[in-house]
């Protein structure tokens, strides 16, 4: 029987890590994924888990004993945050590009400088281009249930490929919420047992990790890594069907909250959708009718899907809780903008799409400024003209 | 709307509030409740200000903003009051109540405060008698029961056993029982 029990996100996290036991995790603290580390080398010490457990001095060290550990077959978890990622940058890309199925949560903070603790998405922003799957959580139901997930979608032989789990630092990381938390015996039947076909210590079968490939191979290498995202999506669905089996929780690409009749719309990533409905739904209780896509699978980004179901909006605003400076807005609203272009929309009709920067550094948004996004929307839609195209909320200026 | 009861704690580092937040959430949640419980992370240091939240209600709460306007303020420390401006966004029917020796009457003229009810316990001599410790963030939450009726006693009791069954010794786990229940005995309100 499922259990429902108060936890932080950071132990929910630590929790599932625990039920996937996987075989190495390599691993250094920082807040505020600190406690994930923390809970996971305490269940190491009890015994309850049969990982070997590194604690390296660095991240950059974490991420390669990880490609190691990963690349030799077994299965791999890391987690980390905000200079923690940035550390290991280089080696982030590496995991990616050798088709390395490990699962890193990353609790979102800030990047320095200033030096900030708290939540923005700046820091796996940073890593959009790398190559690996990224998943965004909504509260600590969706992180726990999106870590457990991420194992089964980064092993899939369709895929191999890196996944990272975000979520909100201190929002959700160290917020105690509800939460269901699955049996042991489940979590293990559901993610199954991983046999790596591609083993550096399968003397049988040699193979080669990290050659030298110049302009002979390197670019078919990029070419294949851009081809294998393209099946991503159909196994997080494929994965999802599976979890509902087990959990009766649903997941897909993203979650449209009342979009169907809705005029305008928000488009949001993590923590900051729970605040957002609650806006919707006090809306729509005043009788207008606003929608919200919250989107889950933020690489490979589901463009196609996400402009489909914002196609019979006649306004949109996307918030981002980072921004690109000189850029045209936030990394979410070039995703949206570019995949609502390449729409095909009937002759002449173009949705006006705007931005809105908010949260930088765990700077708190609340519902008045979220109403303030709908009630510029319904003023796009009444004068048919944009204002300003991006916006900072809840900043001084 | 849903309804969600939104609770805030004022204490220094090392006082408790953030666990005696984590206590109400795990004793709602006992109680069938949908609950939130988060710190405020600032630069705190042993000492300092420190605030703690809770949030409870009967379905699923969305909302991850800040606490803006909680229903019931509990201050842990009174030597707050003076430096930091514990009924900040309290609603006008809300609840504070106060770790003070003073009356109730005394506390409301101090913040003048009208039509929000205020409760005190000397939850501080209570702590010092049960405990022989200046941990005043148990009684409070024996306070906290008493004057809003939001858990039950038995319930709070129970996830204080269980809480800090195991880590702390058998006598100071009773002393925080005997606190918490004295100081739902002893709380006063206006």
């Amino acid at each position: 029987m499922p259990k429902i029990i108060a936890q932080t996100g950071d132990d929910a996290v630590a929790e599932a890590m625990r039920q996937i036991n996987p075989d190495v995790v390599v691993a250094y603290p920082i807040t505020p994924q600190t406690e994930i580390v923390q809970y996971f080398s305490e269940f190491v010490a009890q015994g309850k888990v049969k990982t070997e457990f590194n604690c390296v001095e660095s991240e950059h060290s974490a991420m390669s004993a990880c490609i190691g550990a990963s690349a030799a077959g077994g299965r791999v978890m890391t987690a980390t945050s905000s200079q923690g990622l940035a550390y290991m940058w280089e080696v982030v890309y590496i995991a990616a590009s050798y088709r390395l199925p490990i699962v890193m949560p990353v609790v979102n903070r800030a990047l320095s400088g200033p030096i900030n603790i708290h939540c923005d998405h700046s820091d796996t922003m940073g890593a959009r281009d790398s190559g690996w799957i990224q998943i965004f959580s909504e509260n600590v139901q969706e992180s726990y249930d999106n870590t457990i997930q991420a194992v089964r979608i980064a092993e899939h032989k369709g895929v191999l490929l890196p996944v990272m789990v975000t979520l909100d630092g201190f929002i959700i990381s160290h917020a105690m919420e509800r939460f269901e938390m699955l049996d042991d015996e489940i979590v293990q039947r559901f993610i199954g047992e991983y046999k790596s076909e591609h083993s550096l210590l399968n003397t049988g079968h040699p193979v080669t990790y990290g050659p030298l490939q110049l302009f002979d191979y390197y670019m078919e290498q990029k070419r294949q890594q851009h081809e294998v995202m393209k099946f991503v999506p159909g196994v997080v669905l494929e994965v999802a069907k599976d979890f509902e089996k087990v959990s009766k929780r649903k997941y897909g690409l993203f979650e449209e909250y009342k979009m169907d009749d809705a005029d305008f719309g928000i488009v949001v990533l993590g923590s900051t959708a729970g605040t957002a409905k609650t806006v919707v739904d006090k809306l729509r209780d005043d009788g207008l009718r606003v929608g919200l896509l919250k989107v889950r699978l933020f690489r490979p980004f589901p463009a196609a899907e996400i402009a489909n179901s914002l196609s019979h909006l006649k306004a949109v605003a996307v918030l981002d809780r980072s921004d690109t400076f000189g850029g045209l807005g936030g990394p979410l609203f070039e995703e949206v903008c570019a995949s609502l272009f390449n729409y095909q929309f009937p002759e002449g009709l173009r949705i006006p799409v705007v931005n809105y920067i908010y949260g930088l550094g765990g700077r708190d948004i609340n519902l008045d400024h979220i109403k303030k996004v709908y009630a510029d929307l319904s003023e796009i839609v009444q004068t048919g003209k944009i204002k300003e195209l991006v916006q900072y909320l809840g900043v001084r200026e | 709307m849903q309804e969600i009861v939104e609770i805030r704690w004022h204490g220094r580092g090392g006082q408790g509030a953030v666990t005696a937040a984590k206590v109400l959430a795990e004793a709602a949640l006992a109680e069938g409740k949908h609950i939130q419980a988060f710190p405020e992370y600032g630069p705190e240091r042993m000492g300092a200000p420190v605030k703690a939240f809770d949030r409870l209600s009967d379905e699923y709460i969305k909302l991850h903003s800040q606490v803006y306007n909680p229903g019931i303020v509990v201050v842990i420390d009174h030597t707050l009051l003076g430096s930091v401006n514990v009924t900040e966004g309290l609603t006008e029917d809300g609840v504070l109540i106060v770790n003070s020796p003073k009356s109730p009457a005394d506390i409301k003229k101090d913040l003048g405060l009208k039509s929000q009810k205020v409760y005190t316990v000397d939850a501080t001599k209570i702590s010092m008698e049960t405990l022989r410790r200046f941990i005043p963030n148990t009684p409070m939450l024996g306070a906290l029961v008493k004057s809003t009726g939001l858990v039950t006693l038995e319930k709070v009791l129970e996830e204080v056993k269980k809480m800090f069954g195991g880590k702390l010794k058998e006598e100071v786990i009773q002393g925080n029982l005997d606190a918490i229940k004295r100081a739902y005995e002893e709380v006063r309100g206006e």
